[in-house]
């Protein structure tokens, strides 16, 4: 289709000829006001109550304090860095083992057998369900004296675990949670990214005498590349953001120890715990500088990946 | 390439009528919220979920019939509640009229940041409704700075829960003392795999509450005269010694770190625990038979003396105040003078819900519905409290968080001694920030 141009009328004048040659501003500008008001403002509200003192209410007066949230965020090695360290761990844990899972699952739903659709329902089902209720049930089934979980280990002679109660379980159980619910997400885009693919270079590969694992690490895992950054870039920032299940399950605070309490669960605590306004601002700009920074690896990788 | 023509018609058509839309939608929902904010017609409050809300909930209707207006009620979870008021307080709101809070959590906060209304002088109005009825300490628990800003409604104790049939088992009294308590523990609990001795809070934060009358006690509390922090004295050492170790050596098998009433009392009234500790104004859930499994066996007693004696909290846990950005204040005024008054009290005390009139607990209708042993150890309790069970500071969220260390610690076995260390250098530096 062709674009659009203008054909000038010689009457116009003055501000018409000006929203004429704007037009497409004109065009925008409700949508761009919306944006601005909803997006850039509490961005630019968080980033000003981080050089602030603001503690108590957002309506108590409060000093420009410059740096210093940042200077005392960034040497606070009890709370701070912890969470930084615990986000970390359970994006880059739950992701690795979400993609390999994910891709072993679309590898095996790529070709079509009988059932298929039932088993893509069924495989779909936990993706579909709320966070907090799901947080809620595994709550149940991770109770360390009634709960299924030990039940089913003491079938097979296995003690008793505390999953959610024991500081060094917790984590490893909520990512157990996350990785329930979130590879058939994986599963999904890496199955269109499949689908998508033809398959002269496979049989190609195969005329040749490859076998299966040369013909997917050579062949098909080069040839969708860009599905697989897609899904690791939506599910890492996905994962970075974790909020519900590390909530529902553990609290303010993440549990006694801090155990889960991952930044965002942080930030949480200083808004809504101890009303700290300004030092939550802080840790959420760090954190968006950080995803920023994430966001911009994975592009770079799958613009390289696209050439 | 095709020509088309734009006119400038057009254009300026599809702007203006865009920006009208965002105009009137902008509008619209200011109308909707303030309008009804200030349309004095409509009363709104905002209540926990609690016995007490049910009970007044239901008489509602006739305070709307009285005063020929609608209440729109808000009820939320005690959490979602602190949420709902961050947010909608800290933005000037005057969608909220009257308000259910928790004097000792987010009382001095509140005050602070001048979201509550001074109502000393409502409170005085009216000699009928009795100011000077309502107890010293929740009254002074409701003030700030010399106003009132708030009137209590509910007052809780810490009372002793233990199981009856197991205490006759093993041929023991009821304990008086807390060193009987750890001894009837390690009895009960040795005689009866399976069953704990001794449960209670263990969440870092939830636990501090009900840890305080064993602080007290012990002859510790958080604060000293001064406002000093103090949890790092013997009295307190001692105290986070023996609740932790309580739990630790005789309290259930996997003990969770997370447990606040909720989890605890479940363990008791399933049967796993001979003994707990909490507030008394949570025995419904174990004396009610589709509650509780022991419901027929549970007994109550006054909190067991320490070195120091006997001295449990003694709190108001909810109050009701008004907005200061309301603009029906007369008649918010007016629905808490109704939902407190003395025949009211009186009605939700008969109920289970412990009140703060001096004169419910002097009327024998006042507590002849609680079973007797508890009606005796309230009283006892009443007598001997203290009136505060968490550090007096504006942020108690945080306070809660640095004075539960030791005690999870403890729970869990490890190193008291430092945790009190930390905890102390901790709460000194918070209180030096709050000043």
């Amino acid at each position: 289709m062709a674009f659009a141009t203008l054909k000038t009328n010689p009457a116009w004048t003055g501000w018409s000829r000006w929203a004429n040659r704007h037009r497409m501003w004109l065009f925008a500008a409700p949508s761009m006001i919306f944006v601005a008001l909803l997006i850039a403002f509490p961005l630019g509200w968080t980033l000003y109550l981080s050089l602030t003192d603001s503690a108590g209410s957002v309506r108590n007066p409060s000093d420009f304090i410059g740096f210093e949230n940042y200077l005392a965020v960034l040497t606070d090695t009890r709370r701070f860095w912890p969470a930084v360290g615990r986000t970390l761990f359970f994006t880059v844990g739950v992701l690795t083992v979400e993609m390999v899972l994910g891709m072993a699952i679309a590898l095996l739903l790529w070709r079509p057998f009988k059932g298929e659709r039932w088993v893509r329902v069924a495989i779909l089902m936990p993706l579909v369900a709320t966070p907090v209720a799901i947080g809620m049930m595994w709550r149940l089934i991770f109770e360390p004296n009634i709960g299924f979980a030990n039940q089913l280990l003491g079938w097979f002679g296995i003690p008793a675990q505390p999953w959610l109660s024991g500081a060094g379980t917790a984590l490893p159980t909520l990512m157990f949670v996350d990785i329930w619910q979130w590879t058939p997400m994986i599963v999904l885009i890496l199955l269109a990214g499949l689908t998508a693919l033809s398959d002269e270079p496979d049989e190609a590969a195969r005329v040749d005498g490859a076998n299966a694992w040369q013909r997917f690490r050579h062949v098909t895992l080069p040839l969708m590349m860009s599905s697989v950054i897609t899904a690791v870039l939506l599910r890492s920032i996905d994962a970075l953001k974790t909020f519900d299940i590390l909530y529902a399950t553990k609290g303010k605070g993440g549990g006694s120890f801090h155990e889960v309490e991952t930044l965002n669960i942080y930030a949480y605590g200083l808004s809504f715990d101890y009303n700290k306004y300004g030092a939550s601002s802080t840790v959420l700009v760090l954190f968006f500088l950080m995803i920023i920074g994430v966001v911009w690896i994975l592009t770079l990788r799958k613009k390289r990946s696209a050439l | 390439m095709e020509t088309y023509t734009v006119k400038l018609t057009s254009v300026l058509r599809v702007a203006a009528l865009s920006a009208a839309a965002l105009v009137a939608a902008g509008s619209l929902t200011s109308c909707t919220s303030t309008s009804a904010a200030k349309d004095p017609d409509v009363l709104r409050v905002t209540l926990a979920n609690h016995v007490w809300t049910d009970i007044v909930k239901d008489a509602i209707p006739e305070f709307e019939k009285e005063h020929g207006i609608t209440i729109e009620l808000t009820q939320l979870g005690e959490d979602q509640l602190s949420d709902q008021y961050n947010v909608k307080l800290n933005a000037g709101s005057d969608e909220i009229d009257v308000m259910m809070y928790r004097p000792l959590q987010e009382g001095k906060l509140f005050a602070t940041n001048g979201y509550l209304a001074d109502l000393s002088d409502k409170v005085t109005e009216n000699a009928e409704w009795d100011w000077a009825d309502f107890q010293e300490g929740p009254v002074a628990a409701t003030s700030f700075d010399g106003k009132v800003v708030g009137v209590p409604i509910i007052t809780e104790r810490e009372v002793l829960y233990y199981r009856k049939d197991l205490l006759q088992a093993a041929g023991l009294e009821v304990p008086t003392t807390l060193d009987e308590l750890e001894t009837a523990a390690r009895e009960i609990s040795d005689q009866n795999p399976g069953v704990a001795g001794f449960v209670a809070r263990t969440a870092k934060a939830a636990a501090v509450t009900q840890f305080s009358s064993f602080l007290y006690s012990f002859g510790g509390d958080f604060q000293d005269a001064k406002g000093e922090a103090t949890v790092d004295t013997k009295e307190a050492r001692a105290a986070y010694e023996y609740y932790g170790g309580l739990i630790n050596n005789y309290g259930p098998e996997n003990v969770s770190t997370d447990m606040s009433w909720p989890e605890a009392m479940a363990i008791f009234t399933q049967g796993g625990a001979a003994f707990y500790t909490e507030a008394d104004s949570l025995y419904l859930n174990a004396t009610d038979p589709a509650k509780s499994k022991v419901s027929d066996t549970v007994g109550f007693a006054a909190f067991p003396a320490g070195p120091d004696g006997s001295k449990p909290y003694n709190v108001p846990s909810w109050a009701l105040g008004v907005n200061a950005e309301s603009p029906n204040q007369g008649l918010a005024w007016d629905f808490i003078e109704w939902a407190t008054e003395k025949e009211r009290t009186l009605e939700v005390q008969q109920a289970g819900v412990p009140g703060p009139r001096t004169s419910v607990w002097e009327d024998a209708a006042g507590i002849e519905s609680y079973p007797a042993d508890l009606a005796t150890a309230i009283l006892a309790n009443a007598e001997n409290g203290i009136g505060h069970d968490r550090p007096l500071v504006i942020n108690v969220g945080e306070a809660r968080e640095i004075v539960g260390d030791p005690i999870v610690v403890g729970i869990t076995g490890g190193d008291i001694d430092a945790s009190a260390d930390q905890a102390q250098e901790l709460f000194s530096l918070f209180l030096e920030d709050e000043k």
